[in-house]
């Protein structure tokens, strides 16, 4: 069985295309005035300029993490392009009409139409294309609600005094080497604020593209729940086919005010590279959020894609009777490598937190889950529960879990439960018996193992996210 | 020469199993309608046959020729010769977690529809379907939203299998060792479930190490499997023989456990 489950792991990557656009690229290298010119373009205030400056000398004097379970060449940042736009973006186009149709056609390729019309009801779409933000669909409607949905470069310019401040709030500058890389590179991401007691009235989401070559994706998204509000945000990511390996850093920070609640779901499929490890995004991610009282943050990640993936959402549970959930689907295939969790950080009263992670390693992938629960001295009752699954694929992949748990609150309650299983020849042939073929048998299979964190996607992203499940299993078996 | 007239033509089959030939010069024929019952000690090859047949993997064939409704059996893949209508009943049906029975059915129903250039069944037709089925082998309805096979007991199980049975509708069933594990009544009901399938078109291997099975599915034709190959056949009265004298007068060499042992 192994052998017909490592031929049906080739499969093809369905978003690898690259468009025909003509982008404004800046040529390799990172120094001070590489920054300044991004902050130029990005016409943004002094301040600004000095807080990225401010992340860039930090960074200079940190060093590149190597606790991790994953193995990669050094990184050369200086062979990296820190900044690529189509040039047809300089104009900033004011509607949808001015959009270069090559962009547009690119999101239609990979199923995210951006005319209104067409696309999936009571979705919201940001869309960014390497470093610049291309579209942001139902901007109109979302304002009336007083919903503020657009590019972070813009909210910069209008929105300064929020910006200022929680950008960096949940997520300091110099949290960590890759954290402090992008605050003083980052380019564009989503800015989302939510007014006081407003339901947002649609889905929110972003959908990340890298189309450039030797380009690095910094994006940037902070999103800003205020008292007793509710929203839910989405966000997808894809990239060309390419023999080289392409840095993509990003940092997400989520604030949750009291009594709000905000519900954050990725489907992540970076161009994974080949079946022998060639080329492929480096996906280095910090993402955090920070929950007030009675808040609630979930996250809800599929991570399927990159070649090196680095990624632990988190949640600061500082509020009494806060709620923090992580629910995860990681797959790795081919020479996949993934080391991703989370981080609950109890420190209020009755803080409660549920992590459900679900690994999936195939051909000769490695997949780990790390986690942290910490309950501090002021975490009275509070709770977490956390339970890790690994199903194997063949036998030549690797499952790893690495727990960590520090309680300094007698009375906080904290359960771990882990188990390991593999697709079994007896479950392969029940269902080719039953006349299924053995792609579709494993991807049945698979789907089931993850069902209870589909059962958290917003409904049209569940589909998707098993559909793509599908797609990256194709071949699994031959 | 097989006769035309057969469902099923096994010519002097010999396959292995880790190297280890099991099946040694197997003949049989079942023709649309019957039902044959197979007996034999432990080890004898009664559950390798039923594998080798549906083409599980590790089951090798030797040598010997099996063909079912014309075709040759031994070329398809394990899913193709589900889709021609073969089915196995397993002894120890293994669990999904997290995949509904419903859904884990309906995919079967689907892939064998499609294999026929059907279209896929309706969504509320296959739940009208899948209900009836549910209701026949005595499970309740919330069984269709369980995970397959998932904490199932063992008679669950097996009534679970009859199920698929019910909505798959083969050609050919292999029953492998159905009774093993089930109490008087979930034998009743288990067969009653297959009688109720007996038709002129479809035909029934029922595999089994008791007579009791036989009670209550009468077969056409009793068969002795012993050291892989057929060592005596007769009708329904040849099973009350077995369950009174044993297996050890229809051996005609020691079986390899014996040898060990």
């Amino acid at each position: 069985m192994t052998e017909q489950i490592d031929k049906a792991l080739a499969r093809e990557y369905e978003a690898g295309f690259v468009s025909d656009v003509e982008s404004e690229t800046f040529a390799p290298g990172l120094d001070e005035s590489v920054i300044q010119r991004i902050s130029k373009m990005k016409g943004e205030p002094e301040w600004m300029l000095e807080w990225r400056l401010g992340a860039f000398r930090d960074w200079l004097q940190m060093e590149e993490p190597d606790w991790a379970l994953v193995d990669y060449p050094k990184i050369d940042f200086q062979a990296i392009s820190y900044y690529s736009a189509p040039k047809s973006m300089k104009d900033k186009p004011k509607s949808l009409d001015e959009v270069d149709p090559e962009l547009l056609r690119t999101y239609e390729k990979l199923g995210i139409p951006l005319i209104e019309q067409q696309m999936l009801a009571g979705v919201a779409v940001d869309a960014v294309f390497d470093s610049v933000s291309v579209v942001t669909t139902f901007r109109e409607k979302l304002e009336e609600a007083g919903v503020i949905f657009c590019p972070i470069s813009e909210a910069i310019q209008k929105y300064p005094d929020l910006v200022k401040k929680y950008l960096g709030s949940v997520v300091a500058k110099k949290d960590n080497y890759y954290s402090a890389l992008n605050c003083a590179v980052f380019t564009d991401g989503s800015f989302v604020y939510i007014p006081k007691g407003t339901r947002c009235p649609m889905e929110l989401s972003t959908y990340f593209r890298i189309n450039e070559q030797n380009t690095g994706q910094f994006e940037r998204t902070l999103i800003i729940a205020d008292e007793g509000s509710h929203v839910s945000y989405l966000e997808g990511c894809t990239a060309p086919q390419r023999d080289e390996n392409q840095l993509h850093a990003a940092v997400v920070e989520l604030v949750a005010m009291d009594d709000a609640e905000i519900k954050y779901s990725t489907v992540q499929n970076w161009y994974p590279g080949d079946e022998d490890g060639k080329g492929g995004i480096y996906n280095f991610v910090t993402k955090r959020g920070v929950c007030h009282t009675n808040a609630k943050i979930s996250w809800t990640q599929v991570e399927t894609g990159s070649a090196v993936t680095w990624k632990y959402p988190s949640c600061v549970l500082k509020g009494d009777n806060s709620v923090g959930e992580f629910y995860s689907v990681a797959l790795t295939r081919g020479r996949q490598q993934a080391d991703t969790g989370t981080k609950m950080i109890h420190l209020g009263k009755n803080t409660k937190s549920t992590i459900i992670a679900k690994g999936i390693s195939a051909g000769k992938s490695n997949g780990s889950y790390r986690g942290l629960v910490r309950m501090a001295a002021g975490a009275e009752g509070a709770r977490n529960f956390t339970q890790c699954d690994s199903l194997l694929i063949g036998d030549q992949c690797g499952a790893h879990t690495f727990p960590y748990v520090e309680s300094r609150n007698p009375s906080a309650i904290i359960e771990h439960e882990a188990t390991t299983s593999k697709v079994s020849d007896e479950q392969m042939f029940l269902c080719q018996q039953r006349g299924l073929d053995p792609e579709k048998a494993v991807s049945m299979i698979v789907n089931g193992f993850c069902k209870e964190v589909f059962k958290e996607l917003p409904m049209e992203f569940a589909v998707e996210a098993g559909k793509l499940l599908e797609i990256s299993l194709e071949g699994s078996v031959g | 020469m097989s006769n035309s007239n057969n469902l099923l033509t096994i010519k002097d089959l010999y396959a292995s199993v880790e190297e280890k030939q099991i099946l040694k010069g197997l003949d049989l024929e079942v023709k649309p309608g019957e039902v044959h019952a197979i007996m034999g000690p432990n080890g004898a090859g009664k559950s390798t046959m039923g594998y080798v047949l549906s083409g599980r993997e590790g089951y090798t064939v030797d040598s010997g020729s099996v063909v079912l409704g014309g075709e040759d059996l031994l070329d398809m893949e394990t899913e193709e010769r589900a889709r021609a209508g073969l089915f196995l009943a397993f002894q120890y049906p293994v669990e999904i977690p997290g995949v509904s029975n419903l859904e884990f059915l309906k995919a079967s129903v689907d892939a064998q529809r499609e294999a026929r250039g059907e279209e896929a069944i309706s969504s509320a037709d296959f739940l009208k379907e899948a209900k009836a089925a549910c209701k026949k082998v005595d499970l309740p309805i919330s069984f269709l939203k369980r995970g397959v096979n998932e904490g199932f007991s063992g008679g669950e199980k097996k009534r679970n299998e009859l199920m698929q049975m019910l909505l798959l509708q083969p050609k050919l069933c292999i029953l492998d060792e159905t009774d093993s594990g089930l109490d008087i009544d979930a034998l009743q009901v288990v067969a009653e479930g297959v009688n109720s399938q007996r038709s002129s078109d479809r035909s029934f291997i029922v595999v089994t190490h008791y007579q009791r099975l036989l009670d209550y599915i009468k077969p056409d034709f009793v068969h002795v499997l012993s050291n892989g190959k057929i060592v005596k056949s007769g009708d329904a009265s040849l099973a009350q023989e077995l369950e009174a004298q044993g297996y050890a007068w229809l051996q005609t060499e020691p079986t390899e456990d014996e040898l060990e042992g």
